[in-house]
């Protein structure tokens, strides 16, 4: 073990070197164009063996990447917004081929506008590509995420290609202490890179992709389908296996103060120290207020997240990302997991830091505000925080 | 090793009859043999041949999507390098005119500047044949198709000129470029065994008849092909490292055939005789190409 300070992109780099990822084809994308650039150091001072492949697209990055891993090669990419947007396609193919190939996500608005900064928007666009999805709350959790979405996505119950997100410059290129773990511990925790699935091998000739017609085709689908309810078990499996091997322990929904709280918010990413903040400078002034973070979104824990806010009364989730005709994502996801519950929270949401819009303590209290005037009064299901509402009215018409 | 007795395409795909793609392929993968991976864009080939559960590969092979054959190839090309397997293994890439000139051009060129060491043989039936017959920039000049339709306020059909596929990969300064013609069956298959022999980037530009689309008599698929090259409208040539300056004629025809001869028998340039002096044009157009290069040979 050795401790660093690393930005984000360098830690998911460095999860690379210490994972023995074999392939690394990459696209450079604002924010995660460092990660190709650690890679291509590493590799040349001989700190790292892998094939990097500096692809002409993310396209290119992704198809590259299914190749190598359809080849039996532990294969990471990283990339970001756009990038993520135009490898849509083949995000598609890398899960129904089944290759456990792992992604690290600057998660960074779309365009248009165009616009650098942090949104989860980019993977929450993807929610429906088959691949599994974990957050990252700082750096660390970025390295041991990246090691954990290997272990899962290799794991023959599984074999579903993951990304890991990670808030565009609060994480990608801020420096923080990080805890790079020794390579020997890392092998013992994902096993040397050897498929355990059948690859493209001239000695046993098997025919990848075919055309497939609909007397067949629905049982691909339900196989991922079974395949990503089964990883639910394997995740829990590996972030207890990481904690008894690196002593750092994970869940797919984390719970802070909210034991007997009233109000319960959500959050996922970056956005959850501040929150943590708030919560507590909350609770000095005697209010019940907890808060539940997400690490896991594909699959979603349904049921860790009714587990842990059945007993609130409302739940104010916090979106960083908008479907624009209806809600932010999380929102969504967690009423439709109360859809058959008859005793359920009032579930609230409430869209912020898009584009990069800081995220501030004033935001979560005026959410808790907001939360809690609706325990006497109607408040609106969907809220915008810390927009200039009036410049839109003007424009768009009053809502 | 000599693997000519075998196929490692197998027959009872489902190709149109007189369909030259499975010809193409056959014999590169005969001079290949079994250490051999397939890489394969969509388009017809992956459709006719891998009609789940079956498949006529008798050697690995994947498709992925249309735009990133190339992409996918440079992947399998790293992968077994990390592995230490990569010694001895041929990659081979087949895409259509669609996935190789147009939508699968820009993977195509990275993967040849990166300079993977991949064979990459494009089958041109001049159009998208797959969601039938649409033009594509490899659709020559006065050819109908159902994009290019022939009418009052369109005689000509397509009014635009063939890419040079092959001459802008060789421009790439890639080690083998080579233009080819099942017809031709010997001159193919010293192509094909000359750039497995290279070590690098190696395009082959195999010109393949679709008697669909191209509108013709399934029986006639090897003469018309034939009368492409000996009307020098599809010339056999060879370019090694970008070199222009060297460029090889592999068959030179004693007396170029008119035309005519070529577009006669397909359906898609009836409509040209409507018009004797547009075939005219295209005449001239050919002798000003063999006037060009003929003479460096």
């Amino acid at each position: 073990m050795v401790m660093m300070m690393l930005k984000g992109n360098e830690a998911t780099a460095y999860a690379a070197k210490i994972a023995k990822v074999q392939v690394i084809p990459a696209y450079p994308i604002t924010p995660s164009t460092l990660f190709p650039e650690k890679v291509s150091e590493l590799i040349a001072n001989g700190e790292m063996k892998a094939e990097f492949i500096p692809v002409e697209s993310e396209h290119s990055a992704l198809s590259a990447a299914i190749g190598a891993a359809a080849t039996g090669a532990r294969t990471m990419t990283a990339t970001a917004s756009q990038g993520l947007a135009l490898m849509h396609e083949v995000l598609f193919i890398a899960s129904g081929m089944r290759l456990p190939i792992v992604m690290a996500i600057g998660n960074r608005a779309l365009s248009a506008p165009v616009n650098i900064w942090a949104e989860q928007q980019d993977t929450i666009a993807q929610r429906d590509s088959g691949w599994l999805q974990f957050y990252a709350e700082n750096n660390q959790e970025a390295l041991d995420l990246t090691l954990i979405a290997f272990r899962v996505a290799e794991d023959e119950r599984v074999l579903l290609p993951a990304m890991m997100g990670m808030d565009a410059f609060v994480l990608t290129h801020t420096m923080e202490p990080v805890d790079v773990p020794d390579d020997k511990l890392v092998e013992k925790f994902l096993g040397p890179p050897k498929p355990k699935y059948p690859i493209l091998d001239p000695t046993k000739p098997a025919t990848f992709g075919a055309f497939v017609f609909p007397e067949h085709y629905m049982e691909f689908r339900y196989s991922q389908f079974v395949a990503m309810e089964h990883s639910k078990k394997v995740i829990d499996e590996a972030f207890n296996e990481f904690k008894e091997l690196f002593g750092r322990e994970y869940k797919k929904v984390t719970g802070f103060m909210n034991e007997d709280a009233e109000i319960l918010l959500v959050t996922m990413g970056s956005m959850t120290g501040t929150a943590r903040e708030a919560v507590r400078k909350l609770r000095e002034k005697g209010e019940k207020v907890g808060l539940i973070k997400l690490t896991v979104f594909r699959p979603f824990p349904k049921e860790e997240l009714i587990e842990i806010t059945k007993n609130a009364k409302i739940i104010a989730v916090v979106d960083r990302n908008i479907s624009v005709g209806f809600a932010g994502a999380i929102f969504t996801e967690l009423a439709a997991s109360y859809n058959n519950i008859k005793e359920k929270p009032k579930i609230l949401d409430f869209i912020l830091g898009l584009g990069g819009r800081d995220i501030r303590l004033e935001d979560y209290y005026e959410i808790y505000n907001k939360a809690k005037e609706s325990l006497n009064k109607e408040v609106k299901e969907i809220n915008w925080i810390n927009v200039d509402e009036e410049a839109v009215y003007e424009v768009e018409g009053p809502l | 090793m000599n693997f000519e007795n075998q196929e490692f395409f197998a027959p009872g795909h489902r190709a149109c009859a007189g369909c030259a793609a499975p010809i193409i392929v056959k014999w590169v993968l005969k001079l290949a043999g079994p250490n051999t991976i397939v890489v394969n864009a969509t388009g017809c080939l992956e459709v006719f041949s891998t009609p789940y559960p079956h498949t006529s590969w008798r050697l690995p092979w994947i498709h992925v999507a249309f735009e990133n054959a190339s992409a996918v190839a440079s992947g399998i090309d790293a992968a077994l390098k990390a592995q230490g397997k990569r010694e001895g293994v041929n990659i081979i890439v087949f895409g259509g005119d669609g996935g190789t000139s147009d939508i699968g051009l820009q993977s195509l060129s990275g993967m040849a500047e990166r300079g993977h060491d991949i064979l990459y043989v494009m089958y041109d039936n001049e159009a998208y044949m797959n969601t039938g017959i649409q033009r594509s920039s490899s659709t020559p000049f006065g050819a109908w198709t159902t994009t290019s339709q022939v009418g009052p306020f369109n005689i000509l059909g397509k009014n635009e000129f063939k890419k040079p596929i092959a001459e802008i990969m060789a421009a790439h300064k890639i080690p083998y470029v080579a233009t080819v013609n099942p017809a031709f069956l010997s001159d193919m298959k010293m192509k094909i065994a000359k750039a497995l022999e290279i070590k690098g980037p190696k395009f082959i530009h195999a010109i393949s008849s679709c008697t669909t689309g191209w509108r013709h008599d399934p029986s006639k698929t090897i003469e018309i092909m034939r009368l492409a090259t000996e009307t020098g409208i599809f010339p056999l040539w060879e370019i090694e490292n970008g070199d222009f300056s060297k460029m090889r004629l592999t068959y030179i025809p004693k007396q170029r055939k008119p035309v005519e001869e070529y577009f006669k028998p397909q359906g898609r340039f009836r409509h040209l005789f409507q018009d004797p002096e547009k075939i005219k044009e295209i005449q001239k157009m050919v002798d000003e190409w063999w006037a060009k290069f003929e003479n460096k040979n």
